[in-house]
């Protein structure tokens, strides 16, 4: 981890380290976050998709937190490779395997570090939006989920904070983009003027992974199950 | 919106305990959304394994049994299956001859039928993959995801089920999947939106008086909106549209398809209107197809699917099919 500390941002930027239980309690806070928001996300989805976004992320999630509470993997990638296998293997659509892909890539990328730094988390995650790109074929500006991913992980050396409000700024940047992706694509010009459901959902994430951070440097928690 | 659904969450497996009711020739895996033809794996057999989100039915589990396909996947309502029920049915029904993936292009769809053909690889089953993409609506596909797998589907599975059927090995199925692929063609055109169980409400808004031109299968909006037309202005203007994108060399199967939510005596009307707008251009149609096959829950509308065939092809599509939906010879 040290080799990275050079890479670490500005002083204020709080070094939280986060432990596989801090992922575990991301992911249930990211469960909840898009349980109260699945009704946007699936009224979102309807505009340009097909109205079911909520519904999957609600279903896969749900899913990720039965099987990581059950399972307890021991370290941070663990958790995160656990994750993204539930999601493949419940959400389906493109979905699943976006998302699945995502957190299984960050989560082989952290090895089995017990604890991870931001920097640390900043270079896995550069490698799971990458494979995100790929299996997508898509890249910055075709109005998906890398629209909220790209800034915030530009935005992670600031720390979680800023990097989830660079997501949300990104999500709401995608509501002038035209779809040249996925399912919304096929409305050309009539996807113009609707925000972009996974990158709404992928903000959410962002959102929950920095509240989870903020909760537990208020509890001084570190590493409590 | 009034609905005969328990809860949204379940529609998908209430579906399947029904289907499994009325259809003891099938096997039907409720939890794990998996419906196989009851003899299978047949021996010496290629089988031919499909599935996509549910909402389209008969698609995709109505055609499985003898000369169609071997297991279908079911996903959520216009979602597409996980790449683990695709694994699993691949090897329920592999009978070492391999198995031939027919997957509609949508992102989803590609992306979790290529997960499941890795993992079936990993089992020890070959596995082959043609795509549908046969709707001409979508034209700018450089800036799409590509065109979208719609009623072809129904011809790919007919005929590459009757090539299996014959004993054709693999390879030689597959390249009988992609040339039936290649030759269909479809256009939908949609009078009402769809309402998904999820939503509860129409997905979008269409007024009375208009209708929507260029339609997929999911309830998403389509190329163009226009004031409400007759019948036959439908049938011309779809039929332009087919025959505008792939010129005829000869005669075609034709499948005139409702969405779900409009009526027979609709759609046998409006297939008189499109043999007549195919035959006024010189368009030969040995075999029609008419009814709710390739759906998109309640919607109102149709599709038409033209497949050029020749004689081979002519000869697989009236081979004997014993299935849920499409029944004949024998």
């Amino acid at each position: 981890m040290d080799e990275h500390r050079d890479a670490r941002g500005p002083e204020d930027a709080p070094e939280v380290p986060l432990d596989a239980a801090f992922f575990r309690r991301w992911l249930t806070a990211a469960a909840a976050t898009v349980e109260e928001e699945a009704d946007r996300l699936t009224e979102l989805d309807s505009a340009i998709g097909d109205a079911d976004h909520g519904a999957n992320m609600r279903r896969g999630l749900t899913a990720v937190v039965s099987a990581v509470e059950e399972e307890r993997p021991p370290t941070p990638g663990a958790v995160l490779v656990l994750a993204g296998r539930t999601l493949v293997s419940t959400v389906g659509g493109a979905s699943g395997p976006l998302y699945g892909t995502l957190l299984r890539r960050t989560g082989k990328a952290l090895d089995d570090a017990p604890e991870v730094g931001l920097a640390r988390l900043a270079g896995a995650l550069r490698t799971g939006v990458d494979a995100v790109g790929q299996l997508g074929g898509a890249t910055a500006g075709d109005k998906t989920m890398l629209d909220a991913l790209l800034p915030a992980l530009d935005a992670l050396d600031e720390g979680l904070d800023a990097a989830a409000r660079a997501a949300e700024k990104g999500a709401g940047d995608t509501v002038p983009m035209r779809a040249r992706k996925g399912r919304a694509s096929y409305l050309g010009e009539r996807s113009i003027g609707h925000q972009d459901p996974g990158a709404t959902s992928s903000a959410l994430l962002f959102a929950a992974l920095a509240r989870t951070a903020r909760a537990g440097a208020a509890d001084g928690e570190g590493g409590t199950p | 919106m009034k609905q005969l659904i328990n809860v949204p969450e379940r529609v998908v497996p209430d579906a399947l305990r029904g289907m499994a009711a009325a259809h003891p020739e099938l096997s039907v895996d409720v939890e794990r959304r998996i419906v196989v033809r009851r003899d299978a794996p047949v021996a010496g057999k290629v089988a031919l394994v499909s599935g996509g989100g549910s909402g389209h039915e008969p698609l995709h589990g109505g055609f499985v049994g003898p000369g169609m396909l071997d297991a279908a996947c079911p996903g959520e309502v216009f979602t597409s299956p996980v790449p683990d029920q695709m694994a699993r049915a691949a090897a329920a029904v592999d009978s070492g001859a391999g198995v031939l993936f027919v997957v509609k292009n949508y992102t989803g769809d590609v992306l979790n039928f290529d997960m499941a053909a890795e993992l079936a690889e990993d089992e020890g089953v070959r596995v082959a993959k043609v795509l549908v993409q046969d709707d001409v609506a979508v034209t700018d596909s450089t800036f799409t995801a590509g065109r979208r797998g719609t009623g072809g589907t129904l011809f790919v599975e007919k005929i590459a089920g009757a090539a299996a059927a014959e004993g054709v090995p693999l390879e030689r199925v597959e390249s009988v999947a992609r040339r039936v692929a290649d030759a269909c063609r479809s256009f939908g055109v949609a009078l009402t939106a769809c309402t998904t169980p999820a939503k509860g409400g129409p997905t979008f808004d269409l007024p009375p008086g208009e209708l929507e031109l260029g339609i997929g299968i999911h309830g998403e909006p389509g190329r163009e909106r226009r004031p409400m037309m007759t019948s036959g202005e439908i049938a011309d203007a779809t039929v332009d549209a087919l025959l505008a994108d792939d010129p005829p060399r000869g005669p075609v199967l034709a499948l005139v398809n409702g969405m779900g939510g409009t009526p027979l005596l609709e759609l046998y009307g409006f297939n008189a209107e499109v043999q007549r707008a195919l035959g006024e251009r010189g368009v030969a149609v040995p075999r029609t197809l008419v009814g709710n096959y390739v759906t998109s829950l309640d919607m109102a509308g149709c599709s038409v699917t033209l497949c050029q065939v020749d004689e081979e092809l002519l000869r697989w599509w009236d081979a004997p099919v014993a299935t849920p939906a499409l029944r004949w010879g024998r």
